[in-house]
């Protein structure tokens, strides 16, 4: 076991600055308004740095800084793109157990995830897009002897990216890659909850990347999200988050007729198949390994697999098991490499956690195991944590409809495929969802008719790059995390071209 | 009478204070992830609400000439309606465009069932 000196102190592999200002063409700005918000960290509660307070003026700044650094970015080639994001990759790497510790300071996950996932995969990403947009080709159409359209691949120019504070690091370079992979410059707002991380990325890379090709503001979404949002200067928002802001994005952009891209989150069913439990082998227990992955992150993940259904024939005893392996989960410090569950992102995550555990327990549902906030005292008394918890329920109860973004799993039965399929699908999201079953067949069909982007099959929360991440439903627009996104980042250019001297003959 | 949204008066009291700053306020419940549960509250009619939203209660408060209107999608009123909404006001930090968030609080929903009573008086 390894536990990290807290950020800041001695011995620590990272410290904060005291203060970050917004990051614009290159250099650290101040706020037009001069004012600063605190951040602090979820693991103990109390603020370790300030944040510049962003306003439209900023907003302005950094899109003009965008705008100066776009065309020249823009006409890059690719490989000198992909060098960069390579080079970014290289540079993520080299810091990794700092980024690490930097991002579980920052957001209360425990840092064997932030070691393991986060930082990882976000290197990968930068690696994946730096390699796709090599190996992109426009096309073309021949269309008859004389004629041929020419299809070209061209950024957008001035994108928008909002982004969630789940994984601050990793949702950022979710976005970030695609967009700078396609040379598009960007204005990037980090979600008010978890506002620096990004910063001590910028820090490590900014000298890679050409002075404005990536800003960050930070600030209140109404006071800074919003005026970027709804600006008439970007040409595409990327957001991840939920459904009534995504709406509202939506309505700004409809008014500048730009294109968006939204994740909003889901309501993922994790199925677990009588026939999981014929062994007890290596698959039974990655299957409840996959059960119990509605810790993973506190369950704030936009596919938490928060809904559990057990086929009759192995409920009861597949339930006690996994109601075991929940119960083997270790919380604690985020900074112990042994902890399993963190700390939750914010004080009023942590309270909209506990309004669901009570109108969970008086709509009837039964607490199998948890059902309370955690107080693990000591150097994290003031921190937000919440006890692992199984709800055994109906799927019409609240607790089964709407994302707790918490470590709470709602469990219920299902007699056979029809009913499982249609228990699954009745939801009003399609995010992610899990199949377990060690039937081929059935896996198959399941996967096919669950109405959701992403259905894990004999595994769940695995997030490699080069496998789309999307929603069906309300859970949002676009596909996230594969050299598709890259086109969400482009313009199409036509180019119809005749080689044929003779006239139409109209005129 | 019945009704399916209340205000706790920490959530009234910064209610008038988001109303003197902004003028006539809205909310607009939302779903899904993150801050997925919040009640967000904007200056009114900057949410577009149409054909897919429920007016779900006109909460009047005190010093404010407007009452707040507080909407919800159709589809999520259909899996919220056996449930009474009370918004209530905690410390934290919301993302999202919710007004009130730079004020260090965030608007909560909190919840209880309808009584046979109430769900027949407001779904008669």
């Amino acid at each position: 076991m390894t536990r990290y000196t807290p950020p800041g102190q001695d011995g620590s592999v990272v410290s904060y600055e005291s203060r970050y200002d917004h990051w614009i063409g290159g250099e650290y700005v101040p706020p037009q308004r001069g004012n600063y918000f605190e951040n602090p960290s979820p693991v103990n509660g109390r603020p370790f740095t300030e944040i510049a307070r962003g306003t439209a003026e900023d907003v302005e700044r950094a899109l003009d800084a965008a705008h100066g650094a776009a065309p020249a970015w823009g006409r890059t080639s690719a490989a000198e793109r992909a060098n960069v994001l390579n080079k970014i990759a290289d540079r993520m790497e080299a810091n990794l157990e700092l980024l690490a510790v930097a991002e579980t300071w920052e957001n209360g996950k425990p840092v064997r995830e932030t070691l393991a996932a986060d930082i990882p995969l976000a290197i990968d990403h930068f690696r994946y897009f730096a390699g796709a947009i090599r190996a992109q080709e426009g096309s073309l159409s021949e269309l008859d002897d004389d004629t041929v359209a020419y299809h070209f691949h061209e950024p957008l120019g001035v994108v928008a990216q909002i982004i969630p504070w789940n994984f601050p690091i990793l949702m950022a370079v979710w976005k970030l890659a695609p967009a700078l992979a396609a040379g598009n410059a960007v204005v990037l707002k980090p979600a008010e909850q978890t506002p620096a991380s990004i910063h001590l990325l910028m820090s490590l890379i900014h000298d890679l990347l050409p002075p404005g090709v990536v800003n960050i503001v930070n600030g209140f979404g109404v006071e800074a999200g919003k005026p970027l949002a709804s600006s008439a200067r970007v040409a595409k928002v990327a957001f991840t988050g939920e459904t009534t802001t995504g709406r509202l994005i939506m309505q700004y952009a409809s008014e500048n007729i730009k294109p968006v891209t939204l994740e909003l989150g889901g309501k993922s069913p994790n199925i677990f198949f009588d026939d999981v439990s014929a062994k007890d082998d290596d698959f039974f227990d990655k299957a409840l390994e996959g059960f119990t992955m509605f810790a993973l992150n506190q369950g704030e993940v936009c596919t938490c697999p928060s809904r559990a259904l057990i086929q009759r024939g192995h409920y009861a005893d597949f339930l006690a098991a996994a109601v075991k392996r929940t119960e083997a989960i270790v919380p604690g410090n985020p900074l112990d490499t042994d902890t399993m569950v963190g700390a939750q992102a914010s004080n009023d995550q942590l309270e909209k956690i506990l309004s669901y555990l009570d109108i969970g327990r008086q709509e009837g549902a039964k607490v199998l195991t948890g059902g309370r906030r955690a107080e693990l005292g000591g150097d994290l008394a003031g921190g937000y944590y919440v006890q692992p918890t199984i709800f055994e329920g109906d799927n019409a109860m609240r607790i089964f409809q709407e994302e707790i973004f918490g470590p709470v799993v709602s469990v219920t039965s299902f007699n056979d495929f029809e009913d499982a399929i249609k228990t699954a699908n009745d939801t009003l999201y399609g995010l992610g969802a899990g199949v377990w079953t060690r039937d081929a067949s059935t896996a198959y069909r399941a996967g096919r008719a669950i109405q959701a982007g992403r259905v894990w099959t004999n595994c769940y929360h695995l997030y490699p790059a080069h496998a789309a991440f999307g929603g069906y439903k309300q859970s949002g627009i676009g596909r996230e995390n594969h050299k598709m996104m890259l086109e969400h980042y482009q313009q199409t250019k036509n180019l119809l071209v005749s080689y044929s001297p003779k006239k139409l003959g109209f005129f | 009478m019945a009704s399916r949204v209340e205000l706790t008066p920490a959530a009234a009291q910064l209610l008038r204070k988001l109303g003197g700053d902004h003028g006539s306020l809205m909310f607009h419940q939302s779903g899904g992830c993150c801050d997925g549960s919040a009640p967000m509250c904007f200056p009114a009619g900057e949410f577009r609400t149409g054909g897919s939203d429920v007016l779900l209660a006109e909460l009047p408060v005190e010093g404010l000439d407007q009452p707040v209107s507080f909407w919800m999608s159709t589809s999520q009123f259909e899996r919220w309606r056996h449930t009474h909404l009370t918004v209530d006001v905690v410390q934290g930090r919301g993302s999202g465009f919710s007004l009130e968030a730079p004020e260090g609080v965030r608007f909560l929903i909190r919840s209880r069932l309808l009584t046979e009573e109430e769900s027949a008086a407001l779904d008669g």
